[in-house]
């Protein structure tokens, strides 16, 4: 006898990610899921937000990676909430491990929640969590075609970050290319060219960010 | 990786459909996977016989159909498969894409005695 399921595999992490949603909304928590090959400078981005922004918001960070706290004890020293998720070999962060994360951070204190996904440009792509943008940080050295190797992650980016931008006079970068692969792919998304450690353009990812704050 | 967490939800939600259906076993998963989700089917093959042992979905058959990535142009309306280093429109050149197939991922049926 065959009985008809019609039901999504990953429906139960969608549920989840619904109620962290909520709890978000309820405390008014803008949370940003951030997602990178490993070593694309994602958490050089959350460091140089919290420096620039640290005076006008209250920010909280969440840090996936498969193990160690090296990342949740650099965020640390900026003085922000940051808890750390391990995920034990676990490839991304899903929306029950958020969820466990949210009851340890003190939302009510906490204007804008950085969630640093595990480096990968795959299962993250599956997996939402609750958060209200989604952005991609693709470093210059990976090269430009990385959007024609992972559509499903370029897709799903409300902005890509393009990252590293000091060392384009050393690489052979295509930058026409990879703006056209991203515009092709998710035509909406907004890229920023930027070098989380020299500063370079990162005014411009924070006039985006508080302009997302504000919609 | 991500295809052992796939696999846990593929079981869960065939055992509570067959358990609802006062099924003694469960002979086959029927699954729909699409190519953009990038879940490989010898994983979930393989996870599945070693998760389903000592369960009514034990020695079941995975069932998979994939669904290859289409995508439709924004600018003509043509629909074509998603090249893999040039995503230009072969109608009419345009560059501004949208995924139409290819991110599926559900159980579309089970087989039960």
């Amino acid at each position: 006898m065959e009985i008809k399921v019609l039901r999504n595999i990953l429906g139960a992490n969608e549920q989840l990610a619904n109620k962290n949603r909520e709890l978000l909304d309820s405390n008014g928590v803008f949370t940003v899921n951030v997602m990178s090959s490993p070593g694309a400078g994602k958490t050089s981005l959350i460091l140089q937000t919290i420096k620039r922004l640290k005076g006008e918001l209250r920010i909280g960070v969440i840090e996936g990676d498969v193990s160690s706290s090296l990342d949740a004890e650099a965020v640390g020293k900026e003085g922000v909430p940051v808890i750390q998720i391990n995920t034990d070999g676990g490839c991304h962060l899903d929306a029950n491990m958020l969820q466990n994360a949210l009851a340890n951070m003190p939302l009510a204190d906490i204007d804008l929640l950085f969630i640093e996904n595990v480096g990968n440009l795959i299962c993250p792509a599956d997996f939402v969590l609750g958060e209200h943008k989604k952005v991609v940080v693709a470093s210059v050295p990976e090269g430009h075609d990385k959007p024609y190797k992972y559509p499903r992650m370029f897709n799903e980016a409300d902005a890509v970050l393009m990252n590293k931008i000091d060392l384009l006079p050393y690489l052979d970068f295509n930058r026409e290319e990879f703006y056209r692969a991203i515009k092709a792919i998710k035509g909406s998304a907004e890229i920023i060219e930027l070098a989380c450690t020299t500063g370079q353009g990162v005014e411009d990812w924070l006039d985006w960010l508080t302009a997302q704050m504000k919609k | 990786m991500h295809e052992m967490a796939i696999t846990e939800n593929i079981l869960n939600i065939a055992l509570e459909k067959a358990e609802g259906a006062d099924a003694r076993r469960i002979v086959k998963v029927n699954l729909v996977i699409g190519k953009l989700t990038g879940v490989v089917e010898e994983c979930v093959g393989f996870y599945f016989d070693f998760m389903s042992r000592d369960t009514i979905a034990e020695k079941a058959v995975l069932n998979i159909t994939m669904v290859p990535t289409r995508v439709k142009c924004r600018v003509c309306g043509a629909d074509f498969a998603l090249g893999e280093y040039d995503w230009t429109c072969p109608g009419c050149g345009g560059s501004s894409i949208e995924i139409i197939s290819g991110k599926e991922l559900f159980v579309e049926s089970i087989e039960v005695e």
